[in-house]
């Protein structure tokens, strides 16, 4: 029994890590993928290739050196030409999926 | 947390309680790690005393919500200040005029409450961004388009009440000159309707403009007299082709010519399209172009001979540059043209429009592209997105960290001045500001600088003043950039549209018979708010009881 509502939680965990991850891309689809997705035209894209200059990948969905708490510190501060989002835009739940989903390589 | 100013620490935890109740505690924000979020990304003056802070903000998601806010704020005198998406960077962003206001933050109203195929044409709240129609109308089959600016994650609604402009149709790309009905919650909370929209179970609301009586919508533009909460726009009928054509000119004069004959095909409506200015010579790329030079997905050749010549140039110009021109073909000036329609119009259309530059000896003429449209989504990102109807944020790379700029800026504030449609204009503009701009030390010009075309009768003479990580930089390109709205006003230029901190200097400059239309906006503010509770000081508007302290 014990074994069994041990599984069922694992399940759960993972239905509810992937219900995350799958927020998560979304929320990385409307508010990141502009400026991140692959391809210069994206200036996300483009600015971390000129900065990286091909020793780390400039898609940030790439990344393994980064935690969830930098991924939220970027989205809520910004930086350079990047800038903050609010709670409206995008609220702390979907923030923790996106952060989530930024790291799912990990 | 910051309280607003004139207001007492009670009479605005009574506001914020009353916020709450109407729209649920999640929804108001008061911590300084919240309304942190309200600043302008792209402030000159960020982390200093002068910083235009919000003490907190409200987001409501209905009609209703808006008017008890507004109420709340009569009530407590609480002065509020509206968004949409606030996402307007280069003009102020979401951070409100006079600090310590409240942020009413339309995010949330995000509906599009109406598509009109057979009327091509859209009503939607101030939340829904141009990426939000754009996706809505392919996902459901539409075959209209958006006009939309470069930033795509902009409002509908918040752009055109800015009186942005796009990249489509002449008649598409004012955005507000493309709007068809406003809804408009008053600063007593009172809600209104104009045009057609006045009349209960009105039919056409987004079909006839100015319904009967004075037309009133222009008052409600950049925001001072009321929050508009609905808005009416007439889209364009996705066309069969598009064609893109350049005119290559030899002469640093033609310029003149080259832009009075624009200036005639565009309004006969021969050209259609955007049109565009930039110089091979000068190195100076088409402004809806100007990120694939940053790219480096488009160049214009230069070679070392010419780089010479262009240091020694004087405002992109000496004989000896236009000799080497000349002797190398190599174009003094190009206007991209294009055209939307039938394969079989536009091409007739491009014959006509080579026909009226023919009067300019040695024009050339191009074909840069001729598509059958829609273009493939998987290929779009061949070209500039806007003059196709959809949204990117690919003008961002404009600041940003590239090969061609090592050093990311933090932001630009955009001086946008509108100068005459002609050729002279653009020299005369070119000579003032770059002189100016070098004075000041301003780092706005490089050789020459070319006007946007997005409005058929006039230019916006657009330059980018960056944002650093400075403070002291950022305090002496705040001053040159107050310093140049002065000098253009001087010249019978003034700015159209600009960020909070230089709405005094630039309403200074729309002066005449002692600022007649400045004490005509105050009157109007007095009689439509007269608590003085909305927008105070935007676009130097302040209500009676902070008139003298503003100023």
């Amino acid at each position: 029994m014990k074994t069994l509502l041990t599984l069922l939680a694992a399940s759960l965990v993972a239905t509810s890590a992937q219900a995350a991850t799958a927020d998560g891309a979304q929320v990385f689809e409307k508010w990141c993928a502009p400026c991140h997705a692959p391809g210069i035209e994206h200036p996300g894209t483009h600015a971390l290739e000129a900065k990286y200059k091909g020793v780390k990948s400039s898609f940030i969905t790439d990344w393994t050196d980064v935690t969830p708490e930098y991924v939220k510190l970027m989205v809520r501060t910004g930086i350079s030409v990047m800038p903050h989002f609010r709670k409206t835009e995008i609220s702390d739940a979907e923030l923790n999926a996106l952060a989530n989903y930024v790291i799912r390589k990990h | 947390m910051r309280t607003p100013p004139g207001v007492s620490p009670s009479d605005f935890a009574a506001a914020l309680a009353a916020f709450t109740q109407i729209v649920g505690a999640e929804w108001v924000f008061t911590s300084d790690e919240d309304v942190a979020l309200y600043r302008d990304a792209y402030s000159p003056l960020a982390g200093q005393p002068e910083e235009r802070l919000a003490s907190a903000a409200v987001a409501p998601e209905t009609t209703q919500q808006v008017q008890a806010i507004v109420r709340v704020a009569n009530q407590y005198r609480i002065p509020i200040y509206p968004i949409s998406t606030g996402k307007n960077l280069g003009y102020g962003g979401s951070a409100p005029a006079y600090s310590g206001s409240v942020v009413v933050d339309l995010k949330r109203m995000n509906r599009i409450l109406e598509v009109d195929e057979a009327n091509m044409s859209v009503l939607v709240e101030p939340g829904v961004s141009y990426f939000d129609l754009y996706n809505h109308l392919r996902k459901t089959g539409s075959k209209l388009w958006i006009d939309c600016p470069d930033p795509g994650w902009g409002s509908v609604v918040g752009n055109a009440v800015d009186r942005g402009g796009g990249y489509t149709m002449a008649n598409y790309r004012n955005h507000f000159d493309s709007h068809c009905g406003m809804e408009i919650v008053l600063p007593n909370g009172e809600l209104l309707r104009t045009g057609m929209g006045a009349i209960p179970g009105a039919r056409t609301w987004q079909q006839y403009k100015s319904g009967c009586g004075p037309w009133v919508d222009g008052i409600f533009s950049q925001s001072n007299l009321g929050i508009v909460t609905k808005m009416g726009f007439w889209l364009m009928p996705e066309p069969e082709a598009y064609l893109r054509c350049t005119v290559s000119v030899p002469r640093y004069k033609d310029l003149i010519p080259l832009v009075d004959i624009l200036n005639h095909v565009e309004n006969a409506r021969i050209v259609n399209g955007f049109p565009d200015l930039a110089s091979p010579l000068l190195g100076y790329p088409p402004t809806g172009q100007v990120q694939l030079f940053i790219e480096g997905t488009s160049a214009y050749a230069t070679t070392a001979q010419q780089k010479a010549l262009l240091a020694q140039a004087d405002q992109g110009y000496s004989p000896e540059l236009e000799a080497y021109a000349l002797a190398n073909k190599i174009p003094y000036w190009e206007l991209w043209v294009t055209f939307y329609g039938p394969m079989e119009v536009v091409e007739a259309q491009w014959k006509a429009t080579q026909r009226h530059f023919s009067q300019i000896p040695g024009a050339t003429y191009k074909i840069v592209d001729q598509l059958k449209l829609p273009v493939d989504p998987a290929k779009i990102s061949d070209y500039h997105e806007p003059e196709f109807g959809v949204p990117s944020l690919r003008a961002f790379s404009i600041g940003a960290r590239t090969p061609y700029n090592p050093t990311p800026s933090k932001g630009h504030m955009w001086f946008s001045p509108i100068i005459p449609r002609t050729g002279e204009a653009i020299f005369e503009a070119n000579r003032v500001f770059s002189a100016a701009a070098k004075d000041l030390g301003m780092p706005l010009f490089q050789t020459f600088s070319m006007p946007a075309c997005f409005w058929e009768r006039s230019f916006i003479f657009i330059l980018a003043t960056p944002v650093t990580t400075d403070a002291a930089t950022n305090r002496k390109y705040l001053a040159g950039f107050k310093k140049l709205i002065e000098i253009g006003g001087q010249h019978g230029w003034g700015e159209y549209r600009t960020a909070p901190v230089f709405q005094e200097s630039v309403m200074d400059v729309y002066s005449f018979n002692n600022h007649a239309l400045h004490r005509l906006h105050e009157t109007l503010k007095d009689a439509i708010d007269p608590n003085g509770i909305l927008s105070a000081g935007r676009y130097n508007i302040w209500p009676r009881h902070l008139r003298k302290k503003a100023q």
